[in-house]
């Protein structure tokens, strides 16, 4: 296994932690545009309080390691999804100033803050979705890997097929971390929400996936040889599954595995079909981004390779240990949101 | 206007904006360890450090929000330079994610919502990681941004800069020196606001007797962090500038046209075309001396570098001279207030105390003007002698988007800054309260 391969995975783990982690935040962020009850709004807010700041660190840390081992890449598509990508900043600021902004507000101005943290989540959620089709579907960059594209023909059908897949998987995500968080009548109203929800995700990740054949068929061609691909297929249906058998047994703690577990599955899905690509391209497979012709040097890949290898581990203890000082159900006292 | 201007000016303008909170946060950071260290054994640090803690969590918020932009506007924005850098960039941005911002992130959430969950040794101990991630990241992003001034540990081929030595692009000539000037800047940020807020409280008859606690801690961080941001802190990057960067050195001093015993121009007003100071007040020999330890020794002027390779010079000159004033206005304001707290006067001195409150922004001003120096120095080139402004821009993305973008940012922005300041404002008015046991 060389370098450039290790970073592919490394890159592929941080962008997993990151849906993982802030999936969920961004599922919560959405079902409280739904919220209308004060109490249930401040439970949304500090069943995540303690913990979404963190988890957001997984985007960054993954901008900076796309930037560090792929700066092609890291150039090329962000210039590229330019006006997108400002969508999406202008979203995680506002999401990023909700919590503290709506604590301290007067009660009638926190309603501002709801929509920003609503809002602020269900775009991030749909255009990492959009994103993901656009890059699945190949972008217009010519032989010397220059972008040729506009930001209306990002949102076309496949695209938004596949946002909105992504979007109600957060939510589904988002709604399974709420069980772990509530009690009675409203963690009741959770499960229903993630019953729907995964109903609703079932049936667009299908469509999505038919629409694949016709958008991507290359993507096929080499993985269907591959034993992990059906391996990760399999684990993809029998979690998708377990969800509503999960809620329906109350065993929470398993169905947010089920839905942690979907979400890998699907990414590491999209990392196999595409690999070694990481941008193909549409005009020319030949011109697509590899991860060979879009990488650092091995020196840099190497040094990287150092640096995650010491920070990763004491990140990951850190983590833990806060997300169990934090487990159990949300408590509201005078510190909280 | 052109692409790369929009580009320069939406830049400067998130970057500028975003810069006035991280300064905040890690002077904030420190001086609410010291704080909750202390309050293990005191009722009055201890509520110190809880209020700080909540303005800490407000500051916090809209430096992360704003921190998310600087990520990634090197891909949108520049992705020209990020070809060209990235090799070498990339790593510090990346070891700043995991080294720091982890770190901050995870435990402010610690120190803001478990004080009851966890022990008061591990509670500081939160407070600590906070501090010293603030810090850590401090020290990626100028590592950076030091690298672009004063590139070493590479070589350029492939159209790139490829790195051949990792030590040595983080140890670059001028990160160390840097990196203490710019803390330090950040400890004199947080020492102010501390120092302003609670002077405010004590003209505004809260918690009197807490606040003058308060105070006295933030005007003797003050002085002390005051007085080593000038020496040996600015001095010795002073020192080092002249050395590895002549021209910006000799821009933001004035120095137009070589000469042994170089003076030192406390005052001017710079004309352009041909380059001049007008009704200036020097002291001869002294920057000679400053810079290289020797009154006579001969400096370069700007007349010895080619006309396209020289930087702006107003506005160098300018930034640099008020950052220094106020530099010297903050070790002044400092120890006349800690002369006044020995006297046991301060708290009566109505003037002193409204001075020291006004006095609030004035270290973020010095900040901004310094970084001005710095950056608009390094012009024409984006990363020195390798790679100019003009070259670097993203070619795919057009002036309009980036007008859009500049418009929809200034917009946030202010919304943001109103927001924050009226928030902040309805906080230090709620006053310190006293944790009850309970409640601890």
């Amino acid at each position: 296994m060389d370098l450039n391969i290790i970073w592919f995975l490394l890159v592929g783990i941080l962008i997993i932690g990151y849906a993982v982690l802030d999936g969920f935040d961004l599922g919560v962020g959405i079902i409280h545009l739904f919220t209308k009850d004060e109490n249930e709004k401040r439970i949304n807010l500090n069943a995540i309080g303690p913990v979404w700041d963190g988890n957001e660190v997984w985007l960054l840390t993954g901008g900076g390691a796309l930037f560090a081992a792929f700066p092609i890449v890291y150039a090329t598509v962000f210039s590229g999804f330019y006006l997108a990508f400002m969508l999406l900043l202008a979203a995680l600021i506002f999401r990023a100033v909700s919590f503290e902004f709506r604590k301290y507000s007067e009660p009638k101005d926190k309603k501002y803050w709801d929509l920003a943290f609503g809002i602020g989540s269900l775009v991030p959620a749909l255009l990492y979705g959009v994103a993901i089709g656009n890059i699945l579907r190949g972008l217009p960059i010519d032989v010397k890997g220059a972008y040729h594209g506009s930001f209306l023909g990002l949102l076309n059908p496949y695209a938004l097929a596949v946002g909105a897949v992504s979007l109600v998987m957060f939510v589904m995500h988002g709604a399974i971390y709420m069980t772990l968080k509530t009690d009675g009548l409203l963690r009741d109203k959770m499960i229903r929400r993630a019953n729907t929800s995964w109903i609703v995700f079932v049936l667009l990740y299908f469509i999505a996936t038919f629409m694949t054949i016709f958008s991507g068929r290359w993507l096929f061609e080499s993985v269907l040889g591959f034993p992990i691909f059906w391996i990760l297929l399999a684990l993809l249906f029998i979690t998708i599954i377990y969800i509503p058998i999960g809620l329906k047994t109350k065993r929470f703690g398993n169905t947010f595995t089920a839905s942690t577990l979907i979400i890998t599955s699907m990414i590491l899905l999209v990392a196999l079909s595409l690999f070694p690509k990481l941008v193909p391209s549409s005009l020319d497979l030949g011109y697509s981004l590899t991860i060979y012709n879009a990488s650092s040097t091995p020196r840099t890949l190497e040094t990287m390779l150092i640096i995650a290898i010491i920070g990763v581990p004491i990140v990951l203890v850190y983590t833990i240990w806060i997300y169990r000082i934090f487990r159990g159900k949300v408590e509201l006292n005078k510190d909280s949101y | 206007m052109d692409a790369v201007l929009l580009a320069r000016i939406q830049f400067a303008m998130t970057i500028g904006f975003h810069f006035l909170f991280p300064p905040l946060s890690i002077g904030l950071g420190w001086m609410i360890f010291i704080s909750e260290l202390f309050g293990k054994k005191n009722q009055n640090y201890k509520a110190i450090g809880y209020f700080f803690g909540k303005i800490l969590g407000l500051i916090f918020a809209v430096g992360v929000a704003t921190g998310i932009v600087m990520e990634f506007q090197f891909g949108t924005n520049w992705s020209e330079y990020s070809k060209f850098v990235g090799d070498i960039f990339g790593a510090p941005l990346a070891a700043e994610g995991i080294f720091a911002f982890f770190l901050e992130s995870t435990f402010l959430g610690l120190y803001i919502f478990g004080r009851k969950k966890v022990s008061k040794n591990v509670h500081v101990f939160a407070s600590l990681m906070v501090a010293i991630g603030a810090t850590i990241s401090a020290f990626w992003i100028i590592v950076a941004n030091s690298w672009q001034q004063t590139p070493a540990g590479f070589i350029v081929q492939n159209n790139r800069a490829e790195l051949t030595d990792f030590w040595a692009a983080v140890f670059n000539p001028s990160t160390l020196v840097r990196f203490f000037h710019t803390l330090d800047a950040a400890l004199i940020s947080g020492a102010f606001l501390w120092a302003g807020i609670s002077a405010y409280m004590i003209l505004k008859n809260k918690q009197t007797e807490i606040a003058k606690v308060s105070l006295r801690f933030a005007i003797i961080f003050g002085l002390i962090v005051s007085l080593l941001e000038v020496y040996p802190f600015g001095h010795e990057h002073g020192r080092v500038m002249a050395r590895t960067q002549p021209e910006k050195f000799a821009a933001i001093m004035g120095l137009y046209n070589s000469q042994n015993a170089a003076p030192m121009v406390l005052f001017a007003f710079p004309t352009n075309m041909p380059p001049d100071l007008k009704a200036k007040i020097e002291i001869p020999g002294l920057l000679s001396w400053l810079a290289l330890g020797d009154v006579n020794a001969r400096l370069k002027g700007i007349n010895e570098f080619p006309a396209d390779e020289i930087p702006p010079l107003f506005l160098t000159f300018v930034s640099y001279h008020n950052m220094v004033v106020l530099g010297m206005y903050f070790i002044l304001i400092m120890a006349l207030s800690a002369y006044k707290i020995r006297k046991k006067t301060l708290w009566e001195n109505k003037k002193l105390l409204k001075v020291l409150f006004w006095s609030i922004p004035l270290p973020l001003i010095a900040s901004q003007l310094g970084w001005m120096a710095a950056e608009v120095g390094r012009q024409p080139w984006i990363v020195y002698h390798l790679l100019k402004t003009k070259d670097a821009v993203s070619v795919s993305v057009g002036a309009g988007e980036i007008l859009f973008s500049i418009i929809l940012f200034a917009l946030i922005y202010v919304l943001l800054f109103r927001v924050l300041f009226v928030l902040l404002k309805k906080k230090v008015n709620n006053g310190f309260e006293l944790l009850t046991e309970e409640a601890i």
